[in-house]
């Protein structure tokens, strides 16, 4: 029989880290305790639980990592809950790569680039982010605008205060929605965050999070002068197949899971209103 | 070209359905569907199926695969089986020229393995439509109902049947009748410009396409028109499932009691939780999800074929929606019809 991109494979879950109260980020392996596969950052992978169902998570860590596949969860329905309940050694299915990723090898080489990220948005970043820090020479400078509700929503907060901050060649700039004791970083949301820090306009935007983030984000980032062909975004519609089939993810001509789920905006700019 | 005499066309239907299964349009209790054949039918040689022939090539239900939890341990099992020969007889013109357009979505790389072995081993006999309905548009968009595609093309004209092999897989599969068939001249078939003539008379043939395509996503996306066309939609996916062409599906978990079968099934972009997510719905009411039914056929499909559209007239939305509303009406509104 050929090849069936529905039919998945075996995943082992072998370690589950509490990242937020409602964020687990968990490594997967083959059987065999291998990466399931190679990806390009911004990819993503359908994973289940047999009985339960199917969803599609972004691949939080970078192609770079030789070992294992991660991806950071947040608790919202039936499949993310049993996620969440399962302990180290379950396994699930897995099957992906999906998606066209960030253009890494492309577009993005040499230039420099500002990440910017809102709550569980970081996970398809994270990606790229440790992408670029292993392959530090080949992009300019990096900064990152990074923010959530609050200091305990922060997605990978000890990789970021113990590997982003101390890396001397990247900028983290960490905001949370309102002030709470134990926080002494900026506070306010990430739109008027990133009005603040006034950006230089010739850099390469790749923009994660909330819709609204992104709306309030991209106004801003207009306001400073930056074109809609410079600013990538990863967009996150309901989807079924991950290969173009079932219909759910279209906007317009495209479908996500298959042209997307990187977009430009100037390219969303071709598609109806309608994500 | 082959031709046989109509009194003899039941031992051609014994000898097809002897060597592989055939299903043909039968009329019973008030419907015309694909039917298996037994003999003694009302075979319906004019008109439409009430369903389309999609069934056969990609379901209403099928099992895509079995799956196995039992605590920390999970299995899949791959139950695809190859699928056997059969054959659709009888397939009108505007149905077969829908095939192109499934083709197009679950052919297209990586291919649907359930897809392509029932179409590897479905043979397709079109029937040229010599008595369309009403509701019939297919010259709207470029099918000649005188010339049907498929691997083998039928005629009947008066009390012959014609028919001609298309593709290699329709040359071989006619070839196995050669001694129920006899050669028969090309030009036998007098009728031809008949049907166009009929076809071209229809009420709904001048349906203008031309205003349409890939290109006019802006010039209909924020029409006011959407909000009365679609105001009396119910959202109860019947055009969808009727439709040749339509091709949404869900997949989803099902345990039988002895283990978990996951199952594709037919979805429709009319349901309001097709789109819906955790925080929010791209589509929020049913003019949305109106509008993207006919957007897509009209607009969104040419626009990544060459041009294609992605309704093939059949008629079946027309005749079918409890509300009267159709492609036909959308396309006369928006186009600015009378
Ligand atoms: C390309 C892509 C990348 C994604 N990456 C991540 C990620 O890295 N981390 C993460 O936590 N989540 C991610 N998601 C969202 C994730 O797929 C959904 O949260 C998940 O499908 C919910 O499944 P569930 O069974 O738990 O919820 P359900 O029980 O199915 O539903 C709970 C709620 O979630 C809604 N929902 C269903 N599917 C989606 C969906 N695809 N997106 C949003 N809401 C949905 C339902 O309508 C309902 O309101 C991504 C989605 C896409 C399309
Ligand atoms: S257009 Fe008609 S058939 Fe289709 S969903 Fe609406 S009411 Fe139902
Ligand atoms: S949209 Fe209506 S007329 Fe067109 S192919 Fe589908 S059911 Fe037939
Ligand atoms: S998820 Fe099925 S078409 Fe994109």
């Amino acid at each position: 029989m050929r090849e069936e991109a529905l039919i998945p494979h075996i995943g082992v879950v072998t370690e589950i880290r509490q990242d937020t109260p409602d964020v687990k980020t968990f490594r997967v392996v083959t059987p065999e305790g291998e990466k399931p596969f190679t990806h390009i950052p911004g990819q993503c992978a359908m994973l289940s639980v047999p009985g339960i169902g199917e969803a599609m998570f972004s691949i939080t860590s970078s192609p770079t990592v030789a070992a294992y596949l991660e991806f950071s969860i947040k608790k919202c329905g039936c499949v993310t809950d049993w996620l969440h309940q399962m302990e180290p050694g379950q396994q699930i299915t897995i099957r992906g790569p999906y998606g066209n990723g960030f253009p890494v090898e492309g577009d993005l080489l040499g230039k420099d680039l500002l990440f910017i990220a809102g709550g569980i948005g970081l996970a398809p970043l994270r990606s790229v982010i440790n992408y670029v820090r292993a392959n530090r020479q080949r992009y300019g400078s990096v900064r990152i605008v990074y923010g959530s509700r609050s200091k305990d929503d922060l997605v990978d907060y000890r990789e970021i205060l113990e590997e982003w901050q101390t890396d001397e060649s990247l900028e983290v700039y960490l905001t949370v929605d309102r002030e709470q004791p134990e926080w002494d970083g900026h506070v306010g949301f990430v739109p008027s965050y990133v009005t603040e820090l006034q950006p230089d306009p010739s850099q390469t935007v790749l923009m994660c999070g909330p819709p609204v983030m992104i709306k309030f984000t991209l106004a801003a980032l207009k306001e400073l002068g930056f074109a809609d062909t410079r600013i990538y975004t990863t967009m996150e519609l309901r989807m079924k197949c991950g290969v173009g089939k079932c219909g759910r993810c279209n906007i317009g001509s495209k479908y996500v899971c298959k042209d997307g789920p990187v977009f430009t905006f100037d390219q969303l700019g071709e598609l109806p209103d309608e994500y | 070209m082959r031709k046989l005499s109509l009194v003899s066309l039941p031992l051609l239907f014994a000898a097809i359905d002897e060597r592989m299964p055939l299903y043909l349009p039968v009329r019973s209790d008030g419907r015309v569907e694909f039917t298996r054949w037994m003999g003694g039918q009302d075979i319906a040689f004019t008109g439409n199926t009430d369903r389309s022939a999609k069934d056969f090539f990609f379901p209403q239900s099928e099992e895509l695969m079995r799956l196995r939890r039992e605590g920390k341990r999970v299995e899949v099992l791959d139950t695809r089986r190859e699928a056997e020969d059969f054959v659709l007889f009888g397939v009108r013109p505007c149905d077969v020229k829908s095939f192109d357009i499934l083709d197009s979505v679950f052919l297209a790389g990586p291919v649907d393995s359930y897809y392509a072995t029932r179409r590897e081993h479905g043979v397709v006999v079109s029937l040229a439509c010599h008595l369309p309905s009403s509701t019939c548009f297919c010259s709207a968009f470029g099918i000649d109902a005188a010339d049907p595609a498929g691997d083998v093309a039928a005629w009947l004209a008066g009390d012959t049947l014609y028919l001609r092999a298309n593709t290699e897989k329709g040359e071989r599969w006619l070839a196995a009748y050669d001694t129920l068939t006899e050669p028969s001249d090309e030009n036998a078939i007098a009728d031809l410009q008949q049907i166009r003539d009929k076809v071209s008379a229809l009420p709904l043939a001048k349906l203008n396409t031309a205003v349409f395509g890939g290109d006019k996503l802006a010039t209909f996306f924020d029409l006011p028109d959407w909000e009365s066309l679609s105001v009396a939609c119910l959202g109860c996916g019947t055009c969808t499932f009727v439709c040749p062409t339509c091709q949404c599906y869900d997949i989803v978990d099902f345990y039988t009691g002895h283990g978990i079968q996951r199952l594709r099934c037919w979805d429709s972009c009319m349901y309001s939780d097709f789109t819906k997510m955790a925080h929010g719905n791209p589509r929020t009411t049913q003019r949305e999800r109106f509008r993207q039914r006919f957007m897509h056929k009209l607009v969104y499909y040419p626009a990544e074929h060459e041009g294609v559209f992605g309704c093939v007239g059949c008629g079946r939305c027309l005749r079918k929606c409890p509300q009267a509303l159709h492609i036909a009406k959308v396309m006369r509104t928006l186009g600015k019809e009378d």
